[in-house]
């Protein structure tokens, strides 16, 4: 039987606000546990949150960007349930009047289509502490710095229909949250988290089939095979003639293994009532045109500047435009490089492998957009040939120069430009090389010519020491040779 | 000097008749000596009070002292107060000491009056009897002629008592459903609960935030102007407390009252009402009448519906807002727990009392899932009513005047094992609180010796205007002067 795969998204996005949501203890990942928690993280008696404007203004920012309606008043719930990591005995969320509303996020797949993926609504929250599971023999720690981190929660509608397209999303989404400036994005530190609902229906159906929601996937790696794997796993049950439990379930990526963490059954009744310590939250135009002043340049516009503005094709103007420091880089390299699709092909050739291969981020990368642009320009005017560029730019990385001119000349890289110095160097090899030169002269096929012409290059270079500019030679040698 | 009002012993500090400290040592005597026959007080922090009576008579040698420095009071002990315990009259708390202060605890320090101690209070504040403190009840001073122990009201029956007793001069305060103004008019004192949003509810504990309001008791109404310049104002720390202006309450005590329109709700002069306890109200408004204030009867047509969408709006909020106190971060938690499940349910089941667990259980089965729409969300429907008759009879009339409670102070035990008939205490107090309004109870007269209140209500910020019309009643009757026994 065929299948049509039903996926739908909830993602967790960490706001990236220095204090918490309710509270103005720190936001910082990594310290010692429960520094970062005031009495109100702690649900101390008494305590009352206030809410952080800045978190607000990130959600209205990120509705913006997906074109969302934003909810003029935004209405805080309690959604009660018992776990030591919530202090309060409750988290403190949006129900039915979130702050963003329904909106879109188009994604572009490996085939060149593109693809609408509709945001159903995204809405504010706190995060919960940790539990720490490993550290007490025979019980365990609750960690609150997190407790109070804001969040947004991101719902899509069920508009994706193989993991493909939801790495896409997902990475659409990373993409869109980093350059809004409004989350860090380190999914190490569980900055984003995925939650999948996938269910399967014969092909065609117009019926839903029963879901499953797999949680707190936080890679595109694990995502896409936590996918595979639950596809996989219902579609077995489904074909051998059974039903599929609605279900909440873990993914274990490193045994690529998931297992049922609560049923439908089993679920909470989480008794959601407005929260009274919270007046409804009003959003008003001036609110919204803060937000909107603050908006920076979004992969998608960015994308058509660069073609615009670069010349470039859309291939690498997506693959430069889609991460704000890629994009920031590339731009600084084409400024100082003077040629622009020359940068974009070092900054996505040599540049993206080396930071692949040493799992480098730009941020963190050895080198500058100013100093890999300083390199494509001696590029640009034949200062230095591309394998020479090389050099350069591995002296550049390992940090032994920072400028490329230094390299060139302590290396002597510096191509020979000088025709009338070439042209002596041409004369002198062919006259060392007359049946080459007449076997050349006699063959009709060009295709052959261009290949025997290679047979010169060598012995050139090797008379300019490797300094001949390689396009100067060949027009030369064509001159000469075609007479 | 204990049968004093913080107004006289405010002038006598600046006289320099006598110093805070010798007044406060005045106070805490008679709390030693007298407070075993009221289990008025849970705390009382004598060395504390002794160091804060020495820092304000050195304030005012330095000439830096306002009314309340050096003046003696104390809170109810359910606002938090930095470093000493704060137990809500709960066994969950009994061990709590918080390391922050309640905003109204801070304005007090801040004013330099002398907090002696924290005073008993039904737990969590649940309660018309003060019965249901883990810390045992408290007896009214009023009525023990005959042997028999009276309650003080609640959940503010220690401020009340202690204030009765002349233990202290003024209290401090809360009100969800009544807790101030049926145990001051029980205990034949002055109490004010303010507009919800007031006074801040930081570091007060609470029970159902959206009803909670922390307001002020004494014996006359100028002391409760005195504390309400002290408590009121917007707290950046409370998101619900109103950002307006604050009056000095104490200006306008002497406008006369000629042409204040006041209104009788006729749904509160009902069957429920003795005819004794009308009598009494209705005397109390020909005073005003007297004072020249125009009165006329109107109608809140909602207020039979007011005690059961309390009863289930409270409850919930305080479902959730009880959910804190699971033994994992302060407070009780049970001995040696098997597991999590364990810890929870044993924690809570051992240290929350009978009330406390019957108000979660109603609040829990009326958010659940199902029931959701049937009582939480026509419960609110109701609120909304309840705040439209009261806008509606504020058109017309500028208070609204009625009984507090429907009898005076009854013996103990005597409703503890029927909840229904106790919720019927707050009968004439609850859509206050459902609308918001402020209301005060002011000593109107006795039934059967013991003391009972008139309740005043306002529109919404119109405290000033309740403290003026207490205050010209008070020129007028002595019912607020009466000592017991």
């Amino acid at each position: 039987m065929q299948w049509d795969i039903v996926i739908g998204l909830e993602i967790h996005v960490q706001l990236a606000t220095k204090t918490k949501i309710f509270s103005g203890s720190s936001t910082a990942f990594g310290a010692e546990p429960n520094t970062q928690a005031s009495a109100v993280d702690l649900a101390m008696p008494g305590t009352l949150p206030v809410p952080n404007e800045q978190a607000f203004r990130y959600a209205v920012m990120f509705g913006l960007a997906v074109n969302a309606d934003i909810g003029r008043r935004s209405v805080f719930d309690r959604k009660n349930y018992f776990y030591p990591d919530s202090p309060k005995g409750y988290q403190t969320t949006q129900l039915d009047h979130p702050i963003v509303g329904p909106g879109f996020v188009d994604i572009d797949l490996a085939d060149g289509s593109r693809k609408r993926v509709r945001i159903h609504h995204a809405h504010l929250e706190e995060d919960a502490g940790k539990s720490l599971h490993e550290d007490f023999e025979g019980m365990t720690g609750i960690d609150l710095n997190r407790a109070g981190t804001p969040l947004i929660e991101i719902v899509t509608e069920p508009d994706l229909n193989n993991a493909e397209e939801a790495v896409a999303f997902a990475k659409k989404l990373h993409s869109l949250v980093s350059s809004l400036g409004i989350c860090d994005g380190d999914m190490s530190q569980g900055s984003l988290r995925f939650d999948v609902n996938i269910s399967l229906k014969p092909k065609g159906s117009d019926t839903l089939g029963t879901r499953t929601e797999t949680k707190n996937l936080n890679s595109f790696r694990f995502m896409e095979q936590a996918i595979a794997h639950e596809v996989d796993r219902q579609m077995d049950i489904l074909e051998d003639g059974g039903r599929i439990v609605q279900e909440t379930r873990l993914y274990n990526g490193d045994r690529d293994e998931s297992r049922s963490m609560r049923s439908k059954e089993e679920a909470n009744d989480y008794r959601y009532f407005p929260c009274p310590d919270l007046l409804p939250v009003v959003i008003d135009d001036a609110f919204i045109q803060s937000a909107r002043d603050l908006l920076p340049e979004l992969p998608e516009a960015r994308k058509e500047r660069f073609k615009e503005q670069y010349g470039l094709n859309e291939y690498d103007a997506r693959l430069l435009s889609d991460d704000a420091g890629l994009a920031a880089f590339f731009e600084e390299t084409a400024k100082h490089g003077k040629d622009a699709k020359l940068a974009a092909n070092w900054v996505l050739g040599e540049f993206t492998a080396r930071m692949n291969a040493e799992d480098k981020t730009v941020a963190r990368a050895p080198i500058t957009g100013v100093q890999l642009g300083q390199l494509v320009a001696r590029i640009a005017d034949n200062t230095v040939s591309s394998s020479g560029a090389k050099k350069v730019f591995d002296a550049l990385w390992s940090g032994k120069s920072t400028h490329a001119d230094d390299v060139i000349e302590a290396q002597g890289l510096k191509q020979v430009s000088d025709s009338g110095a070439l042209e002596q160097m041409v004369d002198e090899v062919l006259a060392e090389m007359p049946d080459q030169v007449a076997q050349y002269q006699q063959e009709t096929d060009p295709k052959k010519q261009k290949k025997m012409l290679g047979g010169f290059m060598g012995p050139l270079m090797k008379a300019s020491k490797g300094q001949g500019n390689p396009k100067l030679f060949t027009e030369i040698l064509l001159k000469k040779l075609n007479g | 000097m204990h049968n004093k009002s913080v107004a006289e012993l405010a002038r006598e500090l600046e006289s320099g008749k006598i110093s805070s400290v010798e007044l406060t040592r005045e106070f805490l005597d008679r709390i030693k000596a007298e407070d075993s026959q009221y289990n008025s007080f849970i705390t009382v922090t004598e060395d504390q009070a002794m160091a804060d009576a020495k820092a304000a008579d050195e304030q005012r040698a330095a000439g830096k002292a306002g009314v309340w420095t050096g003046v003696p009071f104390a809170h109810k002990d359910i606002f938090c107060t930095n470093g000493i315990a704060t137990t809500c009259g709960s066994r969950m708390l009994a061990n709590f000491v918080p390391p922050y202060d309640a905003t109204v605890t801070a304005n007090f320090r801040a004013a330099g009056a002398v907090c002696l101690g924290k005073t008993n209070m039904d737990e969590f504040a649940m309660g018309s009897s003060n019965e249901s403190s883990y810390f045992g009840p408290v007896t009214n001073p009023w009525g023990r002629s005959n042997g028999e122990k009276r309650v003080p009201g609640g959940s503010s029956g220690g401020s009340a008592a202690a204030i009765a007793a002349r233990l202290i001069p003024a209290a401090t305060a809360t009100d969800t459903g009544g807790s101030i103004r049926q145990p001051a008019a029980l205990c034949g004192i002055t109490g004010l609960k303010p507009t919800y949003g007031r006074v801040s509810r930081f570091g007060m504990i609470a029970f159902a935030s959206s009803l909670d309001q922390g307001g002020t008791m004494a014996r006359t109404a100028e002391d409760n102007a005195l504390m309400l310049n002290v408590m009121a104002g917007v707290d950046p720390q409370d998101s619900t407390s109103a950002d307006r202006s604050v009056p000095d309450y104490t200006a306008t005590l002497n406008e006369p009252l000629k042409g204040l329109r006041v209104g009788l709700p006729k749904e509160y002069f009902s069957d429920q009402l003795s005819p004794a306890m009308e009598q009494q109200v209705r005397n109390a408004v020909k005073e005003y009448e007297k004072l020249g204030a125009i009165v006329k009867e109107v109608s809140l047509p909602h207020a039979n519906l007011a005690i059961a969408a309390y009863y289930v709006i409270a409850p919930a909020e305080a479902s959730a807002n009880l959910s804190r106190f699971d033994g994992v971060r302060y407070g009780y938690r049970c001995e040696n727990p098997q597991d999590l499940n364990d810890m929870y349910t044993r924690t809570r089941a051992e240290g929350f009392g009978g009330e406390v667990k019957r108000r979660i259980l109603v609040g829990t089965y009326a958010l659940s899932a199902g029931y959701f729409d049937a009582y939480y969300l026509k419960a609110q429907k109701v609120r909304r009513l309840i705040q439209q008759d009261f806008i509606n009879a504020f058109k017309d009339v500028d208070v609204l005047m009625s009984p507090v409670s429907p009898s005076p102070a009854f013996v103990q035990g005597e409703k503890t094992s029927d909840p229904v008939t106790m919720y019927l205490e707050d009968i004439f107090t609850i859509a206050v609180n459902l609308a918001g309004v402020p209301a005060m109870s002011v000593p109107a007269g006795f039934v059967d010796g013991l003391p009972i209140g008139l309740q005043i209500i306002g529109n919404y910020f119109d405290e000033a205007r309740l403290l003026n019309a207490a205050h010209q009643f008070q020129q007028v009757t002595d019912w607020h002067q009466k000592l017991p026994q």
